[in-house]
């Protein structure tokens, strides 16, 4: 007998050390995210994926699951707080999606379509984020950055690394790279890197390739996010 | 120009040395790094980079984070302006454009020969002797435009620090009012003795009997903490005193270390013998770097009367000691998971919850993390009891409270209560007149109004880590609720998406209102961003950021209500103000580069 809490009133198994998003994600049960990732140890920032459990607040991908728990996702008070975030992830950074090359496979903008945002709702920051072109086979265009350091962690303990980092503080956090003038091209990044291709949003993007797939038919132009749960990345990296 | 590789080797080696040549001590690295160069310089960090065998990003990320290193130069002499409120009232702003004017140098800029720059910071724990201000983190007391005459005369004359006058760093601890913890006359290895004649789970007992409950604002109960750490397996036990004093009106701590330092160490060891420890570290905040020399004396006297070191107090098998580490700048740090992050090395983000710091604290190994006033209680408890301490204070909140009282009053300082004691009691003590309000426990904490004067401080009513700041008639309890929600702003550590992007959109909000656009519609958005705030956020900065604002909204809505000149909605968006960017290049300020509308040609 496999151990089990509900979802919205689904029985969910989980084996022991999962966390709730994990065992709901395997069971194909989508819980909106955008800085979990199957492959990766949870971060907890973005706080989408923030649920009830036994009536608290609390979110997911770091939240072990335990027998018998009642856990809360699609509610409309959650949906519309997950909207708020979005739109902050948005206001917060440049994202100008009808001339992005992400767009239809940008996980920001898929999650915002899910969740019904319609407008940005608040004043945007318009940052000051200079793009780095640095690089020979890659673009940084941190404009897009929603600090969710997958890039971060991919090259940390998969590339082994430390290709990128989160620095500064508060409204002023951002991504840096490994090198003294800051530069892409001055680290030793390269395509084959995990790192090159965990990017949800639009920031690490290959250079001379635009439009390989038209828009209309990316991702999640076939299908909303929910629907691709958590095999979307593998399907992605085909 | 780039200064020789060679140079910084020459002045890191020896830090390198002293610290082992280990990341884990890497902000202590990093600040007597800066103190001797003043910035950290890109050389500095290459040399770091490859001694201390960790990628750039890493000192970099930690740099960064910390408002007290600089990864640009900031002028050799770095003025920073407290920025409380309580600085505010005694006209630091003023004093600040007035140095600013003296030396030529706009705020937050390096002037153009890089000798100096002047800039605000969050409160530096000096409220009762404002208007305060720090020079290469070295707190001045009690600024007067006379006193930015002479500083700005020193700074030009490039007099060194160390040869400033001696008055302009005297910080008094201005005690008003002595209860048990401040009583003179405790003896050194006393409460030691004490504890080893009840033995450790002796010793646990009388802390549980005592009902003591953390000094640091949430009030847990200290032995539970205790006796979780001592359950708890690990390689090592640590122990770890919080002295991040950061809450905004909070200086008790500054005056404990200052005055009581004995009795704080002591408490640690104490905890060290309950739980098994053997290594305990204080956490100082950057802010009270004058205070090192100080506690490194005490804890040297303390080492040659065996009160430390091996076998502490000839207490066979019990080996305890203590180390300083130095904050630097950053109020996310007095969070107990972030303040070990920041021991460790690290940015001070607080960590994911479950699990605690009791099971996996420092190093991920057991670790009691208590305030600087909860360890100076134990040396109490354990010298007389816990069924004493009990019996002092009220039934829910045992003992006595160290308040920082400052604001408007005619005796700011020190004062130490019972709990239990009436906000109109403190009031009449501290000689405050025509107050309106009084923002207890600082920005997280709660503004109280005058017709709830009669509440108390204790847990079950009150709680507070220790700020008591005051407002008279005379104070727009709007603006004091703006310049908590900016603090908030500046020491979200941007690690969770509705702390980081929500306390700067409340901050524009609490902007716009003060810029004259406020309607209705904001208060709706206010109340939006603190729903989501308390829900969504990582930890309690997140959670407490809206409390100033909705508590003056709810207490003081006339200071809201002038500000709300319109009726629907008005964007936040400014055409004239949006041109001083082009005012400020064309050198014009005259009334043809203004635009104006009716509205505003009435203000």
């Amino acid at each position: 007998m496999s151990k089990t809490f509900t979802l919205d009133g689904k029985d969910v198994p989980f084996r022991d050390g999962q966390t709730i998003i994990e065992a709901a994600l395997e069971a194909g049960h989508y819980i909106p995210h955008l800085c979990h990732h199957p492959d990766f140890k949870a971060h907890g920032s973005c706080k989408l994926c923030t649920v009830k459990v036994n009536g608290r607040q609390t979110a997911s991908c770091t939240m072990q699951a335990a027998e018998g728990q009642v856990v809360e996702s699609e509610t409309e008070e959650l949906n519309s707080e997950r909207r708020a975030l979005t739109q902050m992830l948005f206001v917060e950074g440049n994202h100008f999606c009808p001339s992005c090359e992400k767009s239809g496979d940008c996980q920001l903008q898929a999650t915002a379509y899910h969740l019904n945002m319609m407008t940005a709702h608040y004043d945007h920051f318009f940052p000051n984020r200079p793009l780095d072109a640095s690089h020979p086979d890659f673009l940084l265009d941190f404009n897009r950055c929603i600090l969710c350091s997958l890039c971060v962690r991919a090259s940390r303990d998969v590339d082994g690394k430390n290709v990128f980092a989160l620095a500064g503080r508060g409204i002023k956090s951002h991504l840096i790279v490994n090198a003294r003038s800051g530069k892409l091209a001055d680290t030793d990044f390269s395509a084959a890197d995990k790192a090159a291709s965990v990017c949800p949003v639009g920031v690490i993007l290959p250079k001379r390739r635009g439009f390989a797939v038209p828009i209309g038919e990316r991702t999640f132009d076939k299908q909303p996010i929910d629907a691709y749960v958590d095999t979307r990345i593998a399907r992605k990296e085909e | 120009m780039a200064a020789p590789e060679l140079d910084h080797k020459t002045y890191l080696d020896p830090i390198l040395a002293r610290y082992g040549h280990a990341a884990l001590h890497l902000m202590q690295i990093l600040r007597e790094a800066q103190e001797h160069f003043g910035w950290l310089h890109p050389d500095a960090i290459d040399y770091l980079t490859e001694q201390l065998h960790v990628p750039r990003t890493k000192i970099e990320g930690v740099a960064s984070f910390y408002s007290f290193f600089y990864l640009q130069p900031r002028g050799r002499y770095r003025v920073l302006f407290s920025d409380n409120i309580t600085d505010r009232m005694l006209g630091s702003k003023a004093l600040m454009d007035r140095m600013c004017r003296n030396l030529w140098v706009e705020p937050g800029k390096m002037s153009e020969d890089g000798l100096v720059s002047v800039d605000f910071t969050s409160c530096t724990g000096m409220c009762d002797q404002g208007p305060a201000l720090l020079v290469n983190n070295i707190a001045i007391t009690r600024m007067t435009e006379q006193r930015v005459d002479e500083i700005c005369d020193l700074i030009r004359e490039q007099v060194p620090l160390a040869q400033w006058p001696a008055e302009f760093f005297r910080v008094e601890d201005n005690i008003r009012r002595k209860g048990l913890l401040l009583e003179d006359g405790f003896v050194p290895g006393s409460a030691l003795q004490a504890a080893f004649a009840h033995g450790p789970e002796g010793m646990l007992d009388e802390v549980r009997a005592s009902g003591l409950r953390g000094r640091g604002g949430a009030g847990f109960t200290t032995a539970i903490k205790w006796e979780s750490c001592r359950n708890a397996p690990g390689e090592a036990h640590y122990v770890v005193c919080n002295a991040d004093e950061g809450e905004p009106g909070t200086f008790k701590d500054r005056v404990l270390l200052n005055g009581y330092a004995d009795k704080v160490f002591e408490g640690m060891t104490l905890c060290g013998y309950v739980i098994g420890a053997r290594k305990g570290m204080l956490y100082l905040r950057g802010e009270y770097r004058y205070l090192r020399d100080h506690l490194e004396a005490v804890l040297a006297r303390r080492r040659e009367r065996r009160l430390l070191g091996a076998n502490v107090l000839g207490q066979a098998g019990f080996d305890f000691d203590i180390e300083i580490h130095f904050g630097a700048g950053a109020y996310i740090c007095g969070e107990e998971s972030a303040l070990i992050e920041s021991l460790e090395g690290k940015r001070g983000t607080p960590r994911n919850r479950p699990p605690f710091p009791v099971t996996h604290g420092y190093l991920n190994q057991p670790t009691v993390v208590n305030n600087v006033e909860t360890f100076a209680a134990t040396c109490h408890i354990a010298l007389k009891g816990g069924a004493w301490y009990a019996a002092i204070g009220t039934a829910r909140s045992a003992g006595t409270k160290v308040m920082s009282i400052s604001g408007d009053c005619a005796r700011p300082g020190i004062y130490e209560y019972p709990f239990g004691v009436s906000v109109r009691q403190m009031l009449e003590d501290c000689g405050a007149a025509n107050t309106q309000a009084v923002q207890v426990s600082g920005p997280s904490g709660v503004t109280v109004s005058r017709a709830e004067f009669d509440r108390v401080l204790a847990f079950e009513d009150i709680g507070t880590a220790g700020a008591f700041m005051v407002f008279d008639d005379s104070r727009d309890m709007f603006e004091v609720a703006r310049n908590f929600v900016h603090f908030f702003a500046h020491e979200s550590c941007g690690f969770c998406t509705p702390c980081r992007v929500g306390t700067s959109l409340l901050k524009n909000l609490m902007d716009k209102l003060h810029n004259g656009h406020g309607s209705p519609y904001d208060f709706q958005e206010i109340e939006r961003l603190n729903a989501l705030l308390l829900s969504m956020s990582h930890c309690g900065l997140g959670h407490t950021a809206c409390n100033p604002v909705l508590d003056t909204i709810a207490k003081f809505r006339p200071a809201y209500e002038v500000r709300m000149l319109h009726q629907e909605f008005t964007p936040a968006f400014d055409l004239d103000w949006s041109l001083q960017a082009a005012r400020q290049m064309t050198g014009r300020d005259d009334s043809g580069a203004h635009l104006h509308n009716e509205e505003e040609a009435s203000r």
